[in-house]
């Protein structure tokens, strides 16, 4: 892998920087390989790379039906936190972060991580008690959740407006120092990058139509439109579409996809530097380098795979933003998407083996940009050793039929 | 903004409804009966059909009729649910 540093971009300028290498290779596509990963996004990538650096399995295919990053990585709102209410999600996302302040060294990439802290504005009493109880929760286990009041909220994102106005005047607020975000397309190449030179194989529009299972019925590979590819073992990383993709080994999930719509203004100079986040209202807002605000809300509250704008909820969002920052009243709004969510049973991820042998899954990412890292770390250890790793041992698919639920809702949605 | 025809109110927008959610099948009369595996997949499996399924909605600011229609989770566009018996 040809490392990236200043005296590498200065090396190149000399050369007109045409002996920059391909970031990743485009091999043919064999027949066999110890694992197959479906979907080249944030996990499928993370988990490849983890795959090849703790457990030494580098016969790695990652195949993608579209382009890589393409799907959910490129859907979302580059957000990173860890302010969960149960301990075992608390933990996990806590090592999520911490893995991601160290991301750009460890792969050689900067993913322009910036850890700008996360504001939820508390507009009820019930929020601040439940946020509270968050807080209180976290304390236990390390990420910090400080309650603060009105002054100091004002005094920190001085672009709200007058808030003796607006229809549920602010609390307090709780103050997530963690709070961060990343550039989405820096993490997916980035792990691509890193998973290539490990010697692992991305395999670009290739998408999976069918499974093949041995007379035990373990799978042994998965059918393609470019054809037949053994595997030892198969692995799921197909956020948004699982229970499609799965459907075709016979199996269903307890999940069900939704719309997560978000969408940017047209670039400003600073104004917010914090990440906003309004659970009452269901609104969140931070500001990109680029100058954009990135406007998002809560989820449509219909089951879709529409990946696109749902105007009952484009327009609840926007009153609540005009309503507590009046002045991004004339913004013209530049683009909009929607990230296809899969969300579980109870709110929580799914890292687990099925009921067919060698067929894996890991799904359920309501939000899942911030728990690429951890979740490429805790999957590959399941993929690799066959038992879950000690972090998301709780995340399996075992938790359902013993009725052991993690109920997160409330703090992966935004209300 | 989703048009949904109520049985009895006829077609109203979308914000008087709440959408329930996959129509699944009625509560097994037995629970006791069933087995671990299929209790929990009763409780909780959803087949999330990426295409047209059919769906339950409540006219909570309205009629408060609940009913089943058809929806396609790629379109949005909205069908006639089953009709009589076959209404999960």
């Amino acid at each position: 892998m040809q490392r990236y540093s200043f005296f590498s971009l200065a090396r190149n300028a000399l050369s007109q920087h045409e002996g920059w290498q391909r970031a990743w290779r485009s091999p043919p596509l064999k027949p066999d390989y110890d694992v197959v990963i479906v979907g080249a996004g944030g996990h499928g990538l993370s988990t490849a790379y983890h795959l090849a650096k703790e457990h030494g399995v580098s016969n790695v295919a990652v195949i993608e039906k579209g382009w890589l990053g393409g799907g959910n990585t490129a859907r979302n709102t580059h957000t990173i936190r860890s302010n969960y209410l149960r301990d075992v999600s608390i933990r996990f996302h806590d090592v999520s972060v911490k893995l991601y302040e160290q991301l750009s060294r460890e792969l050689n990439y900067n993913i322009l991580f910036s850890q700008r802290s996360m504001i939820d504005l508390i507009q009820s009493w019930g929020k601040m008690r439940d946020l509270r109880r968050r807080s209180l929760a976290m304390a236990l286990h390390g990420p910090a959740y400080q309650l603060i009041t009105v002054d100091e909220l004002k005094r920190r994102i001085p672009a709200m407006g007058d808030l003796s106005d607006v229809r549920l005047p602010p609390l307090g607020g709780m103050l997530h120092p963690e709070g961060a975000m990343a550039r989405h397309d820096a993490v997916a190449w980035s792990y691509a990058r890193a998973a290539d030179a490990r010697g692992v194989e991305i395999h670009q529009h290739t998408e999976v139509t069918g499974f093949t299972f041995a007379a035990d019925g373990a799978v042994t590979g998965v059918e393609t439109n470019r054809g037949l590819v053994r595997a030892r073992k198969v692995a799921l990383a197909t956020a948004g579409n699982t229970s499609h993709v799965i459907a075709k080994a016979g199996l269903s999930l307890p999940l069900v996809t939704r719309n997560l719509q978000a969408f940017v203004s047209e670039p400003v100079k600073p104004i917010i530097d914090v990440i906003v986040n309004c659970p009452d209202v269901g609104l969140y807002v931070m500001q990109s380098d680029k100058g954009e605000l990135v406007i998002g809300g809560g989820t449509d509250p219909i089951p879709s795979y529409r990946q696109g704008c749902h105007f009952a909820t484009f327009e609840d969002v926007v009153a609540s933003l005009v309503e507590l920052f009046p002045r991004f009243r004339n913004l013209k709004m530049l683009r909009q998407w929607g990230g296809a969510i899969e969300f579980a049973y109870d709110a929580s991820p799914i890292i687990s083996a099925t009921d067919i042998p060698g067929l894996h899954v890991s799904t359920g990412w309501y939000g899942g940009f911030k728990s690429i890292p951890v979740g490429g770390l805790t999957y590959a250890h399941l993929i690799a050793t066959g038992q879950p790793h000690p972090l998301a041992e709780a995340f399996g698919l075992d938790r359902f039929r013993g009725l052991r639920f993690l109920l997160e809702a409330g703090t992966v949605a935004q209300r | 903004m989703l048009i949904l025809a109520c049985p009895w109110c006829g077609e109203r927008p979308e914000g008087e409804f709440i959408c329930l959610g996959e129509a699944v099948q009625p509560r097994p009369l037995d629970p006791s009966a069933l087995g671990d595996a299929e209790w929990a997949a009763y409780v909780s499996d959803r087949r999330n059909i990426r295409g047209r399924h059919d769906e339950r909605w409540w006219h909570v600011r309205g009629c408060n009729t609940m009913f089943t229609i058809g929806r396609d989770t790629v379109t949005h566009q909205v069908f006639a649910g089953p009709q009589g018996e076959a209404a999960p």
